[in-house]
């Protein structure tokens, strides 16, 4: 089978059970992309796929191979940061560290959602949104973080929206 | 000076207390600051190694198999079905060796081995070997086990007998002073209320998960714990060898809680799996097996009596507790361990009882003692102030004493008070209404409640290994751990601060057994301790380049890598010939006896209860802390709000729910067990205090990584109670509780 | 997860020629691959029609829209007719799973989500639903999260849905592809079926047949909507109970009402008497007392869900006061 990860071609034979979290840690050795809980009750899987945040434990690899994935690896490097990543470190939106790449994918991902102007459970008004606080949280609330950084992840999201208006 | 390839060892031992610390000599100016992690980097781009990712060649995955009853016997595990399954290369038990239990944090035996015998549903019995992950959880999840069914007690309740002869656990299973009954005759004003705290899961995102892989007779365990090198101990005498030939790797831990101080049944698993199969296996405990055979914090029942005269004064404290474990198990959830000092009462009863219960093994959650029996004991002086008619903060000043009561020694430092009065301020308790139930929004009901916190503080014996290369380049190495406490970057930040050497200069390895001992994360003592034995590597370095440079090191100034003496400077690296390193050791002495060392603070927190539903949202928090110096400001802001957020699922959210058919944890994963969302988290305020304490360590730090749950709990339980008038004491406090009481809609 | 056949159909008319009952469709799968992994489902196939070309949303000619089942639920929610028109299911819709969860699963296949019951979700636990005949472990254990309204003795799961709650209350309709190459639509009242005996039944589809749409009649203007969402934290929790509500008055009397109801019962719950008692009513807490008389005059507690019955009796008037106030 033939995957688009990261811009790159990868190909590998997975079983068909396999979720494309486990193509890319067990066999890609993408492994910055964190099993949690492998049933999407957790966040720390999030990937890109095709610009969308899903979560990649609850998908099968089979049914991706005509897709985009876009991993933490394919975000940034420690040399070169994505600026969400860079937010992230700045304002220590992290601890123990095994929920943020999913943090930041899906960060990544939010914030198309909310230029596009998608609404949110906390939207007072589904016609216009503004990402306050309150709305990143409620968006960010599919990723746990038990160190809880959140309100330092809040703020690092809150940095790269300002920044990229 | 001359090339040196002997490493110099140097030790102190806390009998005395440290007046000076170097940190405030130190001209690099990096000590406390904010600095970003040094790990983070590579955190934030997911390059950073965790347990289960080393790529080894010819790795076979295991899948941990369960039980599945609460109590009884395993007649028979049909291992030729599970190897005829497509991919299963092996299916491995040893019914003596595999672990029945994880083993509690810094033991340095065995824990309770042998798995034919069930004690509690959902206890590993056998591991899956296969090619593939994807099939050796089919197999896992398919191998057909016989089982003979046994009686077990599966219900916690107070009517069970209650065990009472059990060895101290930080804290004495059983104290008393004076005449707690006398205390409440003559007391103006008393309360006598029971509070209860369900058991809790660490909940740590990385689940438990360990890579075996042997060389020989020699074992290499890349394993997700807190504490490598007692576990490596508690591996060796599992396994039956000798601990030389074990060696564990945690460089990086995705959150451990308590959860990972011990070994847990995975470990075992994949290392005799790996040898009987001559190649490396991995084994990652799947979410529910997390729940189901790990360590939970143990359930609680906590009588909480108190005596005060009329304007308050406390004259008696009872606080008897009873918790679960299985039987045999010593550990006891030590809720009372604070009650013995953070009041002052001439007579005092606090005790800990266990009942024997067919549960999962209770053992150390973040804060085990304080966490939960503060919700006990903070609740209770809240109450004890509106029987009062008095502030609750007044009530805790009042009742602040200058000495230990319990011992009759010194307090080390500590800022209860000016904590309190600090928070109230800032957090503007004035506005706070006396009278619950008083202020309302729309379909919300308002109300403040405040809480003490306090922690003990601990130092365990750790050592470190500091070496200045000739290119003048720093290397830290030690079996400590960062389980995202910033281990990593303060153990850099106080080489840097005692060296003179800049941050970028300075590497730190950690988490490897084969480098220095240290008792690694846990129990908050972590970063004090290995940063204290850094410390005493680094003094006895900072001597040796005194000596290079010909001058009484208090005479040596260091600075950006290099060292000054007058208007003379030299770069270090040309002191220090082909290189200089020393282990630097830190023992525990007198000063933990003659003094009682604990952190303090406050937290306050304003709720939002909805009238119509019960729902409670926490609108704001405040907690002020007082832990000696502060290391570095952004990564302790981190641990605190961490740990008021445990305190936020612990008041209201969390609690593992036990089959009372079977004690099975019926919600067994993270869509049920409710820890905190995002949303379920304002933007936490947290306010440090100044503070030096000479008689904890070096460093005058304290821990503080647990201090942050202390208390927290309680502050939003008791303003539950200021917006609704309702007083639920049994936690967490979910809707159900609130809504019999209710204003009619 | 057991070993099974993955197949892609090209169309839907090859999609649905799998009868096989151990067949089963995956779309977005985020229930399918969860259940799976637990055994909970073990199909034989798998047949993947993710890329089948029913992922648009248009008009009908009666002024209400057409849904493909597999637009994703995110999609869906941000749809700017829908937000316009159907807030409601909008709302309810933002209220579930999460953001990476909701931009995956589809419109289908939340339809089809299965219950959450703690003891359907562990193999280790007797189950009705998921092993007929086995019997129910939730009745006499812990319920919290399970149901108080439709139950059986046989099984007293709960449909944990919020959008299905919203289209029960907008009266769609399914529309499927039948194995025969014929299509049905089936009022999504009709869709469901109560546990009774058989609690692993729990629609009227035949093996092998496909939801392809779901529609929704329009809505009178003036419409008032709302969805409430009542669970145990703020945010990714399913609902302990909620409420759908769409009503419309005139002259200060309530000429409309639809209230549909997550949390309550075995599937989304609609009740006709909790809308006869409020049709052509003057809003008045009397008034609404009754309406929740009754939602709940089977209702059943089994012990740790005792709550709900008190909790959507409260949510119920607030909503009612909310739907019908000034302030709409």
């Amino acid at each position: 089978m033939k995957f688009t990860i990261n811009g790159h071609t990868h190909h590998a034979e997975p079983d068909v059970r396999t979720s494309v979290l486990d193509l890319l840690r067990e066999h890609l050795g993408l492994t910055g992309s964190k099993k949690g809980c492998d049933h999407g009750q957790c966040g720390a899987c999030t990937v890109l796929i095709n610009g969308r945040r899903v979560n990649s434990c609850l998908t099968l690899a089979v049914m991706h191979q005509e897709d985009d994935i876009v991993t933490i690896e394919g975000l940034g490097s420690v040399d070169e940061l994505h600026p969400m990543q860079a937010a992230f470190l700045a304002h220590d939106g992290f601890q123990c560290g095994y929920c943020t790449p999913g943090q930041i994918c899906s960060a990544v991902g939010m914030l198309d959602e909310a230029r596009k102007g998608w609404p949110s459970h906390v939207s007072a008004d589904l016609q216009a949104v503004a990402l306050t606080g309150s709305e990143i949280s409620e968006r960010m609330s599919g990723n746990i973080c038990r160190c809880s950084a959140y309100p330092h992840i809040v703020e690092a999201i809150a940095e790269v929206a300002r920044e990229s208006e | 000076m001359s090339g040196t390839s002997t490493t110099d060892r140097t030790e102190v031992t806390m009998d005395q207390p440290c007046p000076i610390s170097l940190l405030d000599k130190g001209e690099q100016g990096v000590i406390g600051r904010p600095l970003a992690r040094v790990d983070g980097p590579k955190k934030v781009t997911g390059t950073a190694t965790y347990a289960a990712e080393y790529l080894l060649a010819g790795l076979a995955h295991g899948v941990l198999v369960r039980a599945t009853i609460g109590k009884g016997r395993v007649v028979s595990i049909d291992t030729d079905a599970g190897r005829a399954m497509p991919g299963v290369i092996e299916v491995v038990t040893d019914f003596d060796t595999f672990i029945r239990v994880s083993q509690q944090g810094g033991e340095t035996g065995a824990p309770t081995q042998g798995v034919k015998d069930v004690e509690y549903f959902g206890q590993i019995i056998a591991i899956v070997v296969a090619e593939t992950f994807e099939a050796a959880r089919d197999a896992a999840q398919r191998l057909p086990v016989e089982y003979e069914q046994g009686d077990g007690a599966f219900a916690f309740s107070l009517q069970h007998p209650r065990e009472r002869d059990l060895p101290p656990n930080n804290t004495p299973a059983h104290a008393e002073q004076g005449d707690l009954d006398e205390a409440i005759r003559n007391a103006a004003v008393t309360v006598d209320v029971t509070y209860t705290t369900p058991s809790q899961n660490a909940c740590a995102m990385e689940p438990h998960a360990s890579i075996a892989t042997w060389d020989n007779d020699e074992l290499t365990l890349y394993g997700a714990y807190q504490m490598p090198s007692s576990d490596a101990q508690q591996l060796a005498k599992t396994l039956g060898m000798p601990v030389e030939k074990v060696r564990i790797v945690s460089a990086y831990v995705g959150g451990g809680f308590g959860s990972k101080l011990g070994i847990a049944p995975e470990s075992v698993a994949a290392a005799i799996a790996s040898k009987r199969l001559g190649r490396p296996v991995k084994a990652v405990m799947l979410r529910q097996q997390v729940f189901d055979a790990t360590v939970r914090r143990s359930n609680t029942s906590q009588r909480m009596r108190l005596a005060a005269d009329a304007q308050g004064r406390l004259i008696g404290i009872g606080h008897e507790t009873t918790a679960s474990n299985l039987a045999g198990e010593d550990f006891f959830e030590p809720a009372g361990i604070s009650t013995h000092f953070l009041y002052a009462a001439a007579s005092r009863l606090i005790s800990h009882d266990l009942v024997r219960l067919n549960w999962v093994l209770s053992g150390s959650m973040r804060a085990p003692g304080e966490a939960v029996g503060l919700l006990g004991l903070e609740c209770a002086m809240d109450e004890l102030a509106h029987a009062l008619k008095m502030d609750p903060i007044a009530l805790r000043c009042l009742n602040d004493p200058p000495r230990d009561p319990d011992k009759d020694i010194a307090f080390s430092s500590r800022a209860l008070t000016k904590a309190l009065e600090d928070g109230a301020r800032a957090f503007g308790w004035d506005r706070r209404h006396a009278t619950p139930a008083t202020q309302r929004e729309g379909e919300w009901l308002i109300g403040m409640g405040v809480a003490a916190a306090v922690r003990s503080n601990m130092l365990s014996e750790s050592s470190a290994k500091v070496a200045i290369r000739p290119d003048g380049r720093v290397t830290v190495s030690s079996s400590m751990t960062d389980i995202g406490t910033g281990s990593y970057t303060i153990l850099a930040q106080i080489a840097s601060e005692m060296l003179g050497v800049p941050m970028e200069h300075i590497t730190v390895a950690l988490g490897d057994t084969s480098d220095a001992t240290a008792a690694g994360s846990g129990g908050s003592w972590g970063a004090c301790s290995s940063g204290s034995a850094v410390y005493v590597a680094c003094e006895a370095l900072r001597a040796k380049l005194a000596a290079a440079m010909e001058v009484a090191p208090e005479e040596l100034r260091l600075k950006n890598g290099s060292a000054c003496v007058g208007n003379f400077s030299k770069p270090l690296g040309e002191l220090v010939g082909d290189g200089i390193e020393v282990i630097g050791t830190i023992k525990p002495g007198e000063q933990e006896k003659v003094f009682n060392q604990a952190a303090y603070g406050a937290h306050f927190a304003e709720v939002a209860v909805n009238a119509v539903t019960g729902e409670t949202r926490v609108r704001r928090m405040l907690g002020v802390f007082a832990a000696g110096r502060i290391l570095n400001e952004q990564t302790a802001r981190s641990q605190f709000l961490g740990g008021m957020t445990f305190g936020i699922g612990s008041a209201l959210t969390e609690e593992l729910i036990h089959d009372s058919r079977s004690g099975k944890i019926v919600n067994r994963d993270l869509a049920e067990y409710h820890v905190a969302v995002n949303a379920d988290v304002p933007q936490l305020e947290v306010i440090l205090l100044p503070e030096r304490d000479t008689h904890a360590n070096p460093l005058h730090a304290k821990g503080l990584g647990e201090l942050g749950i202390c208390g927290a709990g309680a502050a939003i339980a008791n303003a539950v109670y200021n917006a609704t008038g309702i007083r639920v004491r049994e936690f967490p406090i979910t809707l159900d509780k609130l809504l019999p009481f209710l204003p009619a809609t | 997860m057991k070993a099974f056949v993955y197949e892609r159909a090209e169309s839907p008319e090859a999609a649905v020629a799998h009868t096989a009952p151990t067949t089963r469709f995956i779309a977005g799968g985020t229930n399918l691959l969860d259940l799976m992994k637990l055994q909970v489902e073990t199909p034989e196939t798998l047949v993947d029609i993710s890329r089948l070309d029913l992922a648009d949303i248009e008009d009908t000619d009666e002024g209400g829209l057409r849904i493909g089942a597999l637009v994703p639920n995110s999609d869906l929610a941000a749809d700017p007719r829908v937000r316009l028109r159907y807030e409601v299911l909008s709302r309810a819709l933002l209220a579930g799973a999460s953001g990476q969860l909701r931009n995956k699963a589809t419109t289908g296949g939340n339809l089809l989500q299965r219950t959450r019951c703690y003891y359907f979700y562990d193999t280790a636990s007797p189950c009705n639903k998921r092993v007929p005949r086995t019997g129910c472990s939730a009745i006499g254990g812990f319920n919290r999260i399970l149901a108080v309204l439709g139950t059986s003795e046989h099984c007293i799961a709960t449909h944990p849905g919020d959008m299905p709650v919203a289209m029960r209350a907008l009266d769609a309709v399914v529309m499927t592809l039948r194995p025969d190459g014929r299509s049905r639509r089936i009022s999504i009242h009709e869709l469901y079926r109560l546990p009774g005996n058989t609690p692993h039944v729990e629609t009227v589809l035949e093996p092998g047949e496909l939801i392809t749409h779901v529609e929704l009649p329009p809505l009178p203007a003036g419409v008032r909507q709302l969805y409430r969402k009542v669970r145990d934290r703020a945010s990714y929790a399913f609902a302990l109970v909620s409420v759908a509500g769409v009503l419309t008055m005139e002259d200060g009397r309530i000429t409309t009402a639809a209230l549909a109801f997550g949390g309550l019962g075995p599937m989304p719950w609609r009740d006709s008497a909790v809308e006869a008692a409020l049709m052509g009513q003057r809003p008045s807490p009397a008034v609404f007392e009754a309406a929740a008389d009754a939602l709940l005059r089977h209702a059943k507690g089994q012990g740790s869900n005792d709550f709900k019955i008190p909790l959507i009796r409260r949510t119920l008037i607030a909503c009612l006061h909310e739907l019908t106030g000034d302030t709409q």
